[in-house]
């Protein structure tokens, strides 16, 4: 990143010996600084050219990876400041807390509960926040040991004491926990700690600018795994201080700032609390951290991030061929969509709702909407008919019929003409498949 | 370490657009920063929250939406005032019924409607056809002549229909929603053909489309940003204050009407719904919305507050 071709051919061998597969040294370089290869293609390249380049090409937001294992979570690494420009790389780690005064293994299993189903992958919370509410050390570690053995979510330990933070460690310190927070009181001793069990640190300023002291401060110990925060709380502080320390990371690759930050909801109203919550993950909270394990709280923003976070050049699909739902006997109906995942599993789910076994046809709109599909051309009597041929579906069942999205309506003349099938214009709502077989399909 | 804060400076701002009469005017847009970002501009006007009524009982609303509005909801002028008891900024009112799949009501009988509705709130309107673009061209004229001096917003005037609406609302003083489908180009085609026509940039809106949380607002969201980036850069074209039809979209996803029964994982339907439509609310603010059309006053209440905070200066 922001390193240009003529800086990375600088650095390399410059004999154009084509063992990287380009024509010559300033061909690869000009591939490096697209994006489209890496310095390792290069067999040739001198050690002292590597870390030179290495050390100029850190991304402006450091890479910070919390927890161990499968549910390891990364964050950073973020180039820019609108997802129009290219997409935002790693989703805000949604944190649900839990204070040491409460029934902690309870709340735990709340929160391992927060999974859900959508376009047929599995999105869930990130983080358990083990809070030191009630002072008390021992408390803090006792809590800690349950959450651990409550959940497989890695945990942020949260007290500014650095002996219960000690202790703490002691339990969980293999896990690679987030450590929160330190301070300007307690830095040292907690960048001891970060260093010890070589766990990510939260740094949390009083302001800004402290927060930018802190972070030199720290990272001069040696700490480089460090999320920030700048100690605002207000929604609208806390917009101005993200986008501050996004800005300045990445338009001044200003260092101190250049990590992923935490956000933390105080709002006790739980939709005032969602609405910041909203706030943080269009804009920049590499952690968020909520209170509530309520479903009904948390889809939204689950929701939320996954669109904020998809690449915007490239929707989300699934494959065009023949898919059964249930086990589909030879009367079976057949259903004609688009293969954009979104629209293909609204189809899915409602037709499970029918709980009339059937197959689907999602025809290849490159991952479009039915009605974007048809606006673009992609969804036409011919791809719908081509789709019927290769897919096999003439051979499984015994009538030639299919459903069409009410939406397309415009499309069953010419469709039935090319197919040779008889087509039944559907409701322009999946939601309205189940009542819509009951009446018509016998 | 004092931290050097970056502030962009913005050649240019959002247009500022005034609606209603001298009694009950509001202002809208005028900002000069990325939403919020009080630190570095002035964003004068505060968003826009409005009740949607429909001139007809709208099917397939959720136990939940139905019960704000028990006993209003087969006549548009009480369920108007009780939208204003909701503290909505301003009504838009849906001409559903000129749709010819429902009554297929005349434009003189929709403007009889539309002029009812304005005559009893206190708040000015926004009137919204029934999405057949034919149709609405001469419903959106009529009732423009009939709200003549209301100084309202009348849309949506799209590609195939502008040019009636626009004339009409030329003539009788409102301010027209330019509709186009999610296309940063085509919105500013729209606009740049609707001020063609004469009709001053201050007299347009702008709806490039809004989608839900979970069902296409990334799009939305970022055709809106890019908008107002555009807009801060000097783009004349793209400077138009943005209307977002929140409620319309957050009340057909499943995650507004699907029962706790249906979902247990999901949680309580009544406020998940509510949670819909306030975090897509939220989320397009930030991408630079400024009115909003809702559908629950729980909504509308929630929001408030939030803006309010959001209002506040965060200047260093
Ligand atoms: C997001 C979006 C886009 C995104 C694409 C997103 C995507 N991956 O598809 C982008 C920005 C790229 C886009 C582009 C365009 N879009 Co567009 N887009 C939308 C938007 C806002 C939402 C689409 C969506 O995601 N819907 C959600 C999915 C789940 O809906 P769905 O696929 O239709 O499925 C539902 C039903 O059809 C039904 N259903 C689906 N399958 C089946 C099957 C059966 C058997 C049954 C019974 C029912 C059924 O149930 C589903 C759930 O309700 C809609 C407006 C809207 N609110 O619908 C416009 C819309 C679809 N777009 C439109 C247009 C015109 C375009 C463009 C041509 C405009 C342009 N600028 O050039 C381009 C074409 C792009 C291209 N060349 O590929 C128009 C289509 C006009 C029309 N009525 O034909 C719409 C309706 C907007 C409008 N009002 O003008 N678009
Ligand atoms: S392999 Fe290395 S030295 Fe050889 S051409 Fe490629 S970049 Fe140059």
């Amino acid at each position: 990143m922001g390193l240009t071709g003529l800086d990375i051919f600088k650095q390399l061998p410059k004999t154009n010996c084509k063992d990287c597969g380009q024509a010559t040294c300033l061909a690869f370089a000009m591939q490096i600084a697209a994006g489209k290869a890496g310095l390792d293609g290069c067999p040739h390249v001198s050690s002292a050219a590597k870390e030179a380049l290495e050390a100029a090409s850190a991304p402006p937001v450091a890479l910070v990876k919390i927890g161990t294992g499968e549910k390891e979570i990364q964050l950073g690494n973020e180039t820019v400041l609108f997802r129009h420009d290219k997409r935002f790389e790693h989703p805000t780690a949604i944190t649900i807390s839990v204070n040491d005064t409460e029934d902690v293994a309870a709340k735990v299993q709340a929160v391992n509960k927060l999974v859900f189903d959508r376009v047929g992958m599995l999105f869930s919370v990130n983080m358990v926040a083990v809070i030191n509410a009630s002072g008390d050390a021992a408390k803090f570690a006792d809590a800690v040991k349950t959450a651990q053995e409550n959940t497989e979510f890695p945990l942020a330990l949260c007290t500014e004491d650095a002996a219960a933070m000690g202790a703490a460690l002691e339990v969980a310190g293999s896990k690679k926990p987030l450590i929160y927070a330190a301070t300007a009181a307690n830095y040292e001793a907690m960048a001891e700690l970060a260093k010890k069990y070589e766990c990510p640190l939260a740094v949390k300023g009083a302001d800004i600018n402290e927060l930018a002291d802190l972070s030199e401060k720290v990272s001069a110990l040696g700490c480089k795994q460090l999320i920030l925060d700048s100690g605002a709380r207000e929604v609208n502080k806390m917009l101005a201080d993200q986008t501050q320390i996004r800005r300045l990371a990445i338009n001044k690759r200003f260092r101190p700032f250049g990590y992923p930050t935490i956000a933390i909801v105080t709002s006790e109203d739980p939709v005032q609390a969602v609405l910041d919550a909203s706030v943080y993950i269009s804009k920049y909270a590499g952690v968020v951290v909520l209170s509530t394990a309520d479903p009904a709280e948390i889809l939204p923003l689950i929701t939320l991030r996954l669109n904020i976070y998809t690449d915007p050049q490239k929707p989300i699909a699934v494959e065009s061929k023949l898919y059964a739902v249930g086990e589909p006997g030879p009367d079976a109906p057949v259903f004609v969509t688009t293969n954009f995942s979104l629209t293909y599993f609204c189809v899915q789910g409602d037709v499970e709702a029918a709980r009339i076994p059937a197959y689907i046809l999602p025809v290849d709109s490159d991952g479009t909407s039915v009605l974007t599909a048809w606006a673009a051309g992609k969804l036409t009597p011919d791809s719908i008919t081509e789709l019927i041929k290769k897919s096999g579906i003439e051979d499984k069942v015994n009538h030639k019929k299919l459903i069409l999205p009410g939406g397309v309506a415009v499309l069953s003349g010419k469709l039935a003409e090319i197919s040779g099938w008889e087509v039944l214009v559907g409701p322009y709502d999946s939601g309205g498949i189940p009542s819509f077989l009951k009446q018509r399909w016998v | 370490m004092a931290v050097n804060i970056v502030k962009d400076s913005y050649k240019s701002k959002v247009v500022e657009i005034t609606v209603g009469t001298e009694a009950n005017a509001i202002k809208i847009g005028g900002d000069s920063t990325l939403p919020f970002l009080h630190f570095e501009g002035e964003m004068p006007n505060k968003q826009v929250l409005c009740l949607e009524v429909f001139d007809m009982v709208p099917e397939g609303w959720p136990e939940n939406l139905t019960a704000a509005y028990e006993g209003v909801m087969s006549d548009p002028v009480a369920w108007a005032k009780k939208c204003v008891e909701y503290g909505a900024d301003m009504v838009a009112l849906r001409l559903m019924s000129a749709h010819p799949d429902n009554s297929d009501t005349s434009p003189e009988d929709a403007a009889k409607t539309a002029k009812a509705v304005a005559d009893a709130i206190s708040v000015p309107m926004i009137v919204v056809g029934c999405g057949v673009e034919e149709k609405d061209a001469k419903v959106l004229e009529a009732v423009a002549e009939a709200l003549a001096g209301k100084t309202c917003i009348l849309g949506n005037a799209t590609n195939e229909n502008f040019k009636s609406i626009t004339g009409a609302c030329m003539v009788y003083g409102h301010s027209v929603v330019s509709q186009s489908p999610l296309d940063i180009n085509l919105a500013k085609q729209m606009n740049i053909l609707m001020t063609e026509m004469g009709l001053p940039n201050e007299r347009i809106v702008m709806d490039p489309l809004s989608g839900a949380v979970g069902y296409g607002i990334e799009y939305a969201y970022s055709i809106m940003e890019r908008a107002r980036l555009g807009a801060l850069m000097g783009d004349k074209m793209l400077g138009n204050p943005v209307i977002a039809y929140v409620g319309q979209e957050t009340w057909k996803a499943k995650e507004s009407k699907a029962s706790v029964e249906e979902f247990p994982e999901w949680g309580e339907q009544a406020k998940r719904s509510i949670l819909w439509e306030v975090v897509t609310a939220c989320t397009l603010a930030q991408a630079g919305a400024a009115i909003f059309v809702l559908r629950h006053p729980e909504s509308l209440k929630q929001l408030r507050v939030h803006f309010a905070k959001m209002m506040e200066s965060n200047a260093y």
